[in-house]
């Protein structure tokens, strides 16, 4: 990375902007180890957050009929089914290799330098004082800057034409961008988010992000001592490309595998001009600024 | 607003959260009671929280304090809302006649009514009082019932009960399947 | 093995994944790579219905390497008992036991007696031919002298002893012979075997977990005879982390056991009258219950039943209204009541929940069965296909049925769900826990709870006056509940508390010990009995777990009495020390001179471990200190069983009814006291080695998904499970897909002598060609959750099975049938029934 792109390891603007109301930064660990690919995350998280219902065709794709993450699917199971070397040796001579099924529920990373968030015209996408992004629908225009942005694909914008007939004309959010919020209003209610509890195993973790990378790194070392050398961690690295994960992973086997960039980066690389455009603009604007919310507050 | 210069420049975080982000809590919070229950589908018996607003479940989720399920659900108990608000759920009675090609109304009253009518009939008309070996039978074959799994105890047994007394015995369960 | 736990029982498996990430192995052996075997430490696929060579395979491990818990073995089970000289084996008789008839394909069991023991009475034997069905439980009509059989041999020699009569019976069972059966290596099945041996003893423990995968065969209830062997073997029952853990599949399905909606019991397992000229309580009760062990008071739990039943009615003078009982005479199970509705036998039918137009093996049989009613009733949340069968049947499509032909009369009544009524559930656990009702039902909705009482007030109210003897039964009846609220729901606790039992002073019993046979206490079911103790709704407990130990005696209510491990005697030795610190669970205590420990304790605290009964002694008190299993009338764990099962004391392996293979143990090829039910729409395939026979070279087999629930009634129609598994599919090798020319998101019609229907095909690794006999096995399996209605459907894959059943639960095989598979989907219209017809049938015939 170079060094001109040294943004740090903290996301922009928090936690100092929300002063007392800070938070400390919450996300997620998802330790795939566990996973048993059961989908409760997806089922439970739009229950809560009353996502519609998006496709109703059979993909083929082992158990995974969902696709891939979406403004109608903000949790998404993937299934890889793989022949791999036995991990037991043993005399069964005639299966040198076994099947391993790695099933992984992905997320929205709330990335620490968050792409989606940098090339927001609107404001509609903002950091919250969790730490955590979320689009707020009553901002949104539906312009879809946020959609290219994004190294993970994890955006895209809810049309009517992908829902079923059966879903009802009075769907939620149509023409706009959305994706997984980490339950924000949830959490301002200190209740953790829906996907992370209903998790069977606890595959989904949710908490502290600092706590949850000194976990994870516990995990990874564990399954290492029992031979799993192929395991390790996704996104925990505050000095990766993203400025580390705000939902991170622990995987078995190359992110590729799972559908993951294997190393991704904040596309925003002309941040620094922005950011000089940005403190003229503020500057210029202030005075204006300012008297707008001094009126606004009589 | 020199503070949000200073703090959030680019008015990414705090200056840029809309005053519905700033008020939001999670709508179990206007929930006018929370219901302690017990997933309906397999047999593990997770607790389930049962969250009612403006007379409706607004939402359905694990019970913490559950020493069998910690508080976790599966996606049928997760989807357990949905499946108490389906689309497809039937709120009237619904009857089709002897060669009919269409449902029609009933009252729910009328339709007990019916029924009653039908048992004590069909019981009549199939009471076996003994075999031809003489062999006391005192019962009917003429009525069956097979039920789900998902009954109350209490259902089951008020259900045993009766159809014994009235001398039906092909009364069945899911759980022979 | 039998189980899918991680994708059937999601929360559940939280904590064997907490087990294994503690140290434990997690081994799964299934006909299919799923995301239980995912999880697994070892996976070994087997062919579907060969689960007994493969357990058999570990007893004869255990007994050829002398792995068996030898202080268990001899204490606990009854290993030592010297067998009756009659006795002969599958291995004497090439597949069949001693008193086998042929013409009636029954056993009489009086050769499987202990030694010594008195032969069945002629009205017993009486009893077993009329019905099919051997009547009692734990050791019925053995009538013991104190609780202890005639005649043992504690050093396990004596050629007739069950120790060696089980080591001569399994002897075969090699790992040789498990790899031709199975299909997995030997070596798999050694290391299975080691790794249970190694995990079992003083200090550790190993549990079997299973679920219909063994249940639905014609040999399911062998199955878990086997697993019940190895656990007793090898010292894992009444113990922690031991076990054999039935994984019920309903939230309420041990419920309906327990307080059965079945033909052939009464509450608490009481079996139900058989007709006879004459037959009194008295009679009754010395037929189907044994002197000794818990069962020796069913005299107590029989009259408290009646006196719920029938209240005051029910006197001493007139036997406690015995006679109002109705008698059974053969099987009226939910199978055979579905072939006399299409004989026009069966009147009218109610269904609660359940949908067997598309949950019961053959459901084209029954759609067809529904539509020769007269009148139903069906109790559901949605319009099910059993509701709709009328105008929406595949059959309409294929000229077999024309909705103006069917006459039958059908009521739609919509349910109350489960947060719209206060009731208990059973879980698979035996635990009781009470449901809240959340709101009241909307509309038209009502509880069954509220169906069942009201439907009974207006008979009684219709019959009011009748002075047909008939009708005395329904009028005598104890039928005030109180009701609450607008829609007069009755008030479930009331019927729980009748349940729980009450003494002449109406005051709640504490427990069965407390039940009279006088007439002076009234229960509903025995084995729930107390669950209403001191007034308190016990089962609506909800301390919370973090404030309780891990046992969290203080939620819900299990039976018997609130324990929560079965039988937990066995977890200390035969002192009543614990056998391992690790392991302690229920221990003596001589100062204090009562067992105690983590649980309620099994027997009666105050029993000592070296307590000795008398001549003469009854129930409870003929069991020995030293004998933990006090529902048996020798107190011990029965590892051949003398009375109690239609099939053979031991298990065997026997093919499934229909089987691309020859049984390579015996000549007989298949159970052979299983039921087969045939009739012109319910034909079976030919079986190897008879003529068509290879027309059907596949092994068919059923599974669920954790995405949807049984029929899919409960599933279907929710939006966001359907998404997640929208289609109807079936899963195929890459191998078969191969052979077949099927592809992978294309169509496949599955092909059997009932029926063929569509589904997607998914090829996938996880379902791998096995190595059986020499030959290779392909087969396919697929998920029974669809039918022509909800927010996606599909075709259903119970309409591919036929009605063959396990003798002793009368339960269907659809875990290993045979099938054949084409690509592209089926024809439409009456080709359908052409393409199905250019099949052979197996020839009418019995076919062993």
């Amino acid at each position: 990375m170079s060094p001109a792109l040294n943004l740090g390891t903290k996301p922009l603007g928090w936690p100092q902007s929300y002063g007392e109301e800070a938070a400390p930064r919450m996300g997620f660990f998802t330790d795939t180890s566990i996973c048993i690919g059961c989908k409760a995350c997806e089922i439970a998280c739009k229950e809560w957050n009353e996502v519609p219902e998006d496709n109703l065709v059979f993909s083929g794709q082992s158990f995974d009929n969902t696709g891939a993450l979406s403004a109608n699917s903000w949790r998404h199971v993937a299934f890889i089914e793989q022949n791999v070397p036995a991990a037991t040796p043993t005399a069964e001579a005639e299966l040198p290799e076994e099947l391993r099924w790695l099933m992984s529920s992905d997320v929205c990373k709330h990335c620490t330098h968050a792409a989606c968030l940098d090339v927001c015209p609107t404001g509609a996408i903002f950091r919250t004082e969790f730490g955590t992004v979320v689009i707020q629908d009553d901002v949104c225009n539906g312009c879809g800057y946020c959609i290219p942005a994004c190294p993970f694909g994890v955006i895209s914008r809810r049309e009517r034409d992908q829902l079923p007939a059966a879903a009802g004309a009075e769907v939620a959010g149509l023409g706009t961008t959305h994706k997984c919020t980490l339950c924000y209003d949830r959490l301002k209610d200190g209740m953790e988010p829906a996907c992370a509890k209903a998790c069977p195993t606890n595959s989904i973790q949710f908490g502290e992000l600092d706590e949850l990378r000194e976990r994870a790194g516990q995990r990874v070392q564990e399954l290492q001592l029992q031979g799993a050398g192929e395991a390790r961690l996704y996104g925990e690295d505050p000095h990766d490309g993203v400025g580390g994960l705000g939902a991170f992973f622990l995987l078995l086997d190359d992110p590729e595998v799972y559908g993951l960039p294997p190393d991704p980066v904040v596309p925003t690389r002309h941040l620094p001009e922005i950011w000089g455009a940005a403190v003229l603009a503020g500057a210029a604007l202030a005075g204006a600024v300012v008297a707008a919310v001094a009126g606004g507050r009589k | 607003m020199f503070g949000q210069l200073r703090d959030d420049p680019l008015g990414l975080a705090r200056s840029a959260r809309s005053r519905r982000s700033e008020t939001l809590r999670p709508r179990t919070d206007r929930a006018e009671r929370v219901v302690k229950s017990v997933c309906p589908f397999c047999a593990v018996g997770c607790g389930q929280l049962v969250y009612v607003q403006d007379g409706e479940v607004s939402q359905i989720e694990g019970d913490p304090d559950s020493p069998i399920s910690r508080g976790r659900l599966c996606p049928k108990g997760a989807g357990t809302r949905h499946f108490v608000t389906s689309p497809l759920r039937e709120y009237r009675v619904k009857y089709r006649r002897p060669h009919g090609s269409e449902w029609e109304q009933l009252s729910l009253d009328q339709a007990m009514d019916m029924i009653a009518d039908r048992v004590i009939k069909s019981r009549r008309e199939t009471w076996q009082e003994q075999d031809e070996q003489g062999r006391r039978l005192n019962r009917t074959l003429g009525i069956a019932s097979l039920g789900g799994a998902t009954l109350d105890n209490e259902e089951n047994y008020l259900m045993k009960k009766f159809f014994t007394a009235m001398g039906a015995v092909s009364i069945e369960n899911q759980a022979r399947i | 093995m039998g189980s899918n736990m991680a994708e059937c029982h999601p929360v559940g498996f939280q904590w064997v994944m907490e087990a294994k990430l503690r140290g434990a192995q997690l081994i799964h052996v299934d006909p299919r790579f799923t995301r239980t075997s995912a999880m697994a430490t070892r996976y070994v696929p087997i062919r579907a219905g060969s689960d007994i060579a493969f357990l058999g395979g570990i007893v004869n491990y255990i007994l050829e390497h002398g792995r068996e818990f030898r202080e268990y073995v001899v204490n606990y089970t009854n290993a030592p008992v010297i067998v009756d000289e009659g006795f002969k084996d599958t291995e004497d008789l090439d597949g069949l036991f001693s008193g086998f008839d042929e013409e009636t394909g029954r056993y009489d069991n009086s050769t499987w007696q202990y030694a010594g023991m008195e032969v069945r009475g002629a009205v017993q034997s009486d009893e077993t031919a009329l019905s099919g069905h051997q009547v009692g439980y734990g050791g019925a009509a053995a009538h013991m002298r104190r609780g202890e059989p005639p005649e043992e041999d504690p050093t396990l020699e004596h050629p007739r002893c069950v120790f060696q009569i089980l080591k001569r019976h399994f002897s075969r069972y090699t790992p040789e012979l498990v790899e031709e059966v199975c299909g997995c290596s030997r070596e798999q099945l050694v290391a299975v075997a080691e790794a249970l041996c190694d995990n079992s003893g003083r200090e550790r423990t190993s549990a079997f977990c299973y679920a219909v995968g063994w249940t639905q065969h014609t040999i399911g209830v062998q199955i878990i005879r086997t697993a019940a062997i190895i656990q007793l073997l090898l010292g894992n029952m009444g113990r922690t982390g031991g076990g054999i853990m039935a994984l019920r599949g309903h939230t309420s399905i041990q419920g309906s056991t327990d307080i059965p909606t079945l033909f052939d019991i009464l509450p608490g397992y009481i079996p139900m009258p058989h007709a006879h000229e004459q037959q009194t309580l008295a009679e009754f009760v010395q037929q189907n219950a044994s002197t000794t062990g818990w069962w020796g008071r069913l005299d107590a739990y029989m009259v408290s039943l009646l006196k719920a039943y029938f209240g005051d009615r029910a006197t001493a003078e007139n036997d406690f209204c015995f006679d109002h009982l109705p008698r059974i005479s053969g099987d009226h199970s939910t199978y055979q009541a579905a072939l006399d509705m299409l004989e026009h036998k069966v009147k009218g039918f109610f269904l609660w929940g359940e949908n067997p137009a598309v949950g019961s093996a053959n459901s084209r049989l029954h759609r067809i069965a529904l539509a020769n009613l007269e009148w139903l009733v069906v109790r559901d949340l949605v319009e099910i296909e059993s509701a709709s069968f009328w105008h929406d049947a595949p059959e309409l499509e294929t000229g077999e049925l024309k909705t103006e032909d069917i006459a039958t009369e059908v009521f739609l009544l919509p349910a109350a769900a489960h947060t719209e009524k206060n009731g208990s559930f059973t879980n698979t656990q035996r635990l009781l826990q009470w449901h809240f009702k959340a709101l009241e039902p909307p509309g038209d909705c009502r509880s069954d709870l509220w169906f069942m009482y009201h439907l009974g007030r207006r008979i009684r109210e219709k019959l009011a006056g009748s002075d047909d003897p008939r009708d005395r039964p329904i009028l005598d009846l104890e039928w005030d509940y109180p009701t609450e609220g607008e829609q007069e729901d009755p008030r479930a606790e009331a019927v729980l508390r009748e349940i729980s039992g009450w003494d002449t002073e109406g005051r709640a019993v504490s427990g069965f010990g407390d039940l009279k046979a006088d007439g002076s206490t009234a229960c509903g079911c025995w084995i729930y009995s107390g669950c209403y103790a001191g007034e308190e709704n016990l089962p609506a407990r909800k301390r919370p777990g973090q404030e309780q130990n891990w046992v969290a005696a203080e939620w819900g209510w299990a039976w018997p009495l609130n324990r929560r491990i079965l039988y937990n005697r066995a977890s200390a030795d035969p002192d009543g020390k614990p056998w391992s610190e690790r392991k302690k669970y229920v221990w003596w205590d001589e100062t204090q001179g009562r067992w105690t420990g983590y649980d309620v304790p099994d027997f009666g605290a105050d029993k000592r471990p070296d307590y000795v009964p008398p001549d003469g002694a009854l129930a409870e008190k003929a069991i020995a200190g030293r004998h933990p299993f006090i529902m048996q009338a020798d107190g011990r764990g029965w590892l051949f069983v003398p009375s109690g099962l239609q099939d053979g004391p031991l298990p065997t392996h026997f093919e499934p009814q229909e089987s691309p293979f020859r049984n390579p143990l015996y000549g007989q090829q298949s159970n052979p006291a299983r039921k087969q039910r045939r009739h012109r729409l319910s034909p079976f395939n030919p079986t190897a080695g008879h003529k068509g026979g290879d027309a059907y070279p596949y092994v068919l087999t059923t599974f669920r998904l954790t995405e949807h629930h049984t029929a899919g009634g409960m599933t279907r129609t929710v939006p966001y499970l359907a998404e997640v598994q929208p289609e109807m599919f079936c899963e195929v090798s890459p191998a078969l897909a191969a052979e077949r020319g099927l592809e992978n998101g294309g169509w496949a019609t599955i092909i059997t002598s009932r029926t063929a229907i569509e589904a997607r095909v998914l090829v996938t690794d996880r379902l791998r060609p096995l190595q059986v006999q020499g030959s290779e096995l392909h087969q396919v399996a697929v998920p029974w959750h669809w039918g022509s209605r909800g927010l996606v459907t599909g075709e259903s894959a119970n309409d591919l099975f036929g009605l063959a059943l396990d003798p002793n639960v009368l339960i269907q095989e659809v875990r290993g049938a045979t099938c054949d598979i084409r690509p592209g989907r089926r024809p439409r219209g009456p080709a359908l029934r052409e393409l199905v017809e250019s099949y052979p049938h197996a020839r009418q015939e019995r076919h062993r």
